[in-house]
């Protein structure tokens, strides 16, 4: 398979075998080591189907992004796996339990975090994570040493004694966070995990998930960013409009939308258009034809690997060009939905520019 | 991978509730300790409330009643008890209601923990309020001029009135789980309220009203509350109006909580 694993990039312990397992994954997946198994899935709101027949596979140990719209489906279906409603059909098992027939067993193994289930506001942080501990059946003396060890690691230990209201949203998302994780759940739900937070406490709230994954939770992951899916899935469901449209490894999806696109914009604009010509010419393996934005004075490289991406920027630096700037651009949802289906997101998407850029550095 | 041992039917045992439940109520005194202003009510209402009707109504109706302000004060007070039970109850459903909204709700409904845990823990806290409120309601009572002749009729009309409120409650929760956010819950109950408690014999007796509303009030559960309170601790003909009162307390209780438990389980 092409390309390094982002996810790899950060510090993620078990990034080699995600690539390993995503592999596996292309083929079909086997029950045995299935965290969650979900089989046409039908939930029904009056008219509106927010699950049409949904089918699911998370293998133990892995990130399932689960990438969609508004509207797509997600939250119902994190909602009937976390069994706070139930389906109108077909069937679902998380950790070997039946969402319906066996909801108490099953809520001993999950964990749940994200836009909708929360922390109480009103409550001190420690004493949130105490009365979960407590609702968990743990002894109070074990309750409170949780408390103390999760504020620890999600590093708010010293905004432990005030209210979760006077919190930051990003220390509230890792109160969250740390919330979901007291009862060592096997297989954590993260609903939209990042939706509403600024781009640099995105970051934090990524590294925390990551870190989560490498003690080996099974994550089930939600998200209308494929930036998002793409930093901490290693496996991807795009669901719309109820229905699964596509699904498999992230780099294979990756390749079918084409991946991410390169900007570079030289600081004299005269360098356009040889720079393009220079880098068409150059025959870096598998590197799609760029064109140029003049407008906006800049280069575009479409690049389906960080191989291709460091190739180009070794070459533009070789050259003596010099760079006003250079950015990668993920394609966005709309994109990803327009590739795969034809059709763009079916609802209507807040311009979110800032989770489809990242700088390099050169 | 868990650390959780998972028993087969995963049931949980009578320790286990408790356990949840005192968690719970732990975090609900929490609550008024983060904001104590949310005491407000239950410490001003009766002064308010007491001020208002023993001084600004207290001298006339007394004196239609014949024994003045003072003989007003006799038979206002072990009303008041009966109305702030009530007036305090909605606090369950718009503390719900929050609840809900803030997606604390969901949490709780993820986690293996029984589901009357927190309807229960939400009362007895509501409770605890209702006695402060009425701890207040005597002190004030005695410096108006109230006389405390029994006081184990006092406990008993305290007593009967967390009765009945418990029941109230639970069409309080009904509302919580039903209506959209805290502000309906409290519109609506103060349509169910208010009728109730002017239309009852806590203010003032009911034999001036006309025959239409003499026959709501003779049947309002507020009424024979009042009159039980009052008979408890100023004396009086007691036994009627108190087997009516935990006969409502009974048939609303029966109703409504099985309501309330299954609109709270089945909330999508």
């Amino acid at each position: 398979m092409p390309g390094g694993c982002r996810w790899d990039v950060g510090g993620l312990s078990a990034g080699a075998d995600n690539v390993v397992g995503m592999k596996r994954f292309d083929k079909n997946p086997p029950a045995a080591g299935s965290a969650v198994t979900v089989r046409g899935l039908v939930k029904h709101y009056g008219e509106t189907k927010a699950l049409d027949g949904v089918d699911l596979d998370v293998r133990e140990g892995t990130v399932m992004g689960v990438l969609g719209p508004n509207g797509a489906g997600k939250t119902t279906l994190v909602r009937i796996l976390s069994t706070l409603i139930t389906p109108d059909a077909g069937q679902a098992h998380v950790a070997g339990y039946d969402v319906v027939r066996q909801p108490r067993q099953l809520r001993r193994v999950i964990g749940l975090t994200g836009q909708y289930a929360s922390v109480d506001e009103k409550l001190p942080g420690w004493e949130n994570l105490y009365m979960i501990g407590r609702l968990l059946d743990l002894p109070r003396r074990d309750a409170r040493a949780r408390a103390d060890e999760l504020l620890e690691r999600f590093s708010l230990t010293e905004a432990g004694k005030r209210p979760a209201a006077t919190y930051s949203g990003g220390m509230r998302r890792r109160l969250d966070l740390a919330a979901s994780m007291i009862g060592h759940p096997a297989v954590l739900y993260l609903d939209e995990p990042t939706t509403g937070l600024d781009p640099r406490t995105r970051n934090e709230v990524w590294d925390e998930v990551k870190r989560m994954v490498g003690d080996g939770v099974t994550v089930l992951l939600t998200t209308q960013y494929m930036e998002e899916a793409e930093q901490l899935a290693s496996e991807l469901t795009v669901v719309d409009r109820g229905k699964v449209i596509a699904n498999g490894g992230i780099e294979e999806l990756k390749a079918k939308v084409g991946g991410r696109t390169l900007r570079v914009r030289p600081a004299d604009p005269l360098q356009l258009r040889p720079l393009a010509a220079f880098l068409d010419e150059l025959g870096i393996t598998g590197l799609a034809n760029s064109t140029v934005d003049a407008q906006r004075g800049a280069v575009l490289v479409p690049i389906l690997s960080d191989e291709q991406l460091t190739a180009v920027v070794g070459a533009v630096t070789a050259r003596g060009v010099t760079i006003a700037s250079i950015t990668t651009e993920l394609p966005s949802l709309d994109e990803v939905f327009l590739s795969l289906t034809g059709h763009r997101a079916s609802a209507p998407q807040d311009p979110a520019p800032a989770d489809a850029r990242e700088e390099v550095a050169v | 991978m868990s650390a959780t041992t998972v028993s087969p039917d995963a049931r949980i045992t009578p320790r286990g509730h408790l356990r949840h439940t005192g968690a719970l109520v732990r975090r609900n005194l929490l609550w008024i300790r983060q904001d104590p202003e949310s005491m407000f009510d239950a410490l001003l209402m009766p002064v308010v409330f007491t001020l208002l009707f023993v001084y600004v109504f207290g001298g006339s109706i007394g004196q239609a009643l014949g024994g003045g302000q003072d003989g007003y004060v006799q038979y206002v007070i072990p009303g008041m008890i009966a109305m702030m039970s009530m007036t305090l109850s909605q606090g369950v459903g718009t503390g719900f209601s929050q609840d809900f909204n803030s997606g604390v709700m969901d949490r709780f409904r993820s986690l293996p923990i029984g589901r009357g845990s927190v309807l229960f823990a939400k009362i007895a806290v509501e409770m605890l309020r209702m006695l402060f409120a009425t701890a207040v309601l005597m002190v004030v009572a005695v410096l108006v001029g109230f006389d405390i002749r029994s006081w184990p009729g006092l406990f008993a009309a305290v007593g009967l009135s967390a009765v009945f409120a418990s029941s109230i409650m639970w069409v309080f929760l009904t509302l919580g789980v039903i209506l959209k956010n805290a502000q309906s819950v409290q519109a609506m109950g103060f349509m169910v309220l208010f009728p109730l408690q002017f239309g009852s014999s806590i203010f003032a007796p009911t034999q001036s009203m006309p025959g239409w509303l003499q026959a709501f009030t003779d049947y309002n559960p507020l009424s024979t509350l009042a009159d039980a309170a009052r008979g408890l601790m100023v004396g009086g003909p007691v036994a009627h109006d108190l087997w009516i009162t935990l006969g409502w307390s009974v048939a609303i209780t029966a109703v409504m909580a099985p309501v309330a438990i299954h609109k709270f389980r089945t909330k999508t």
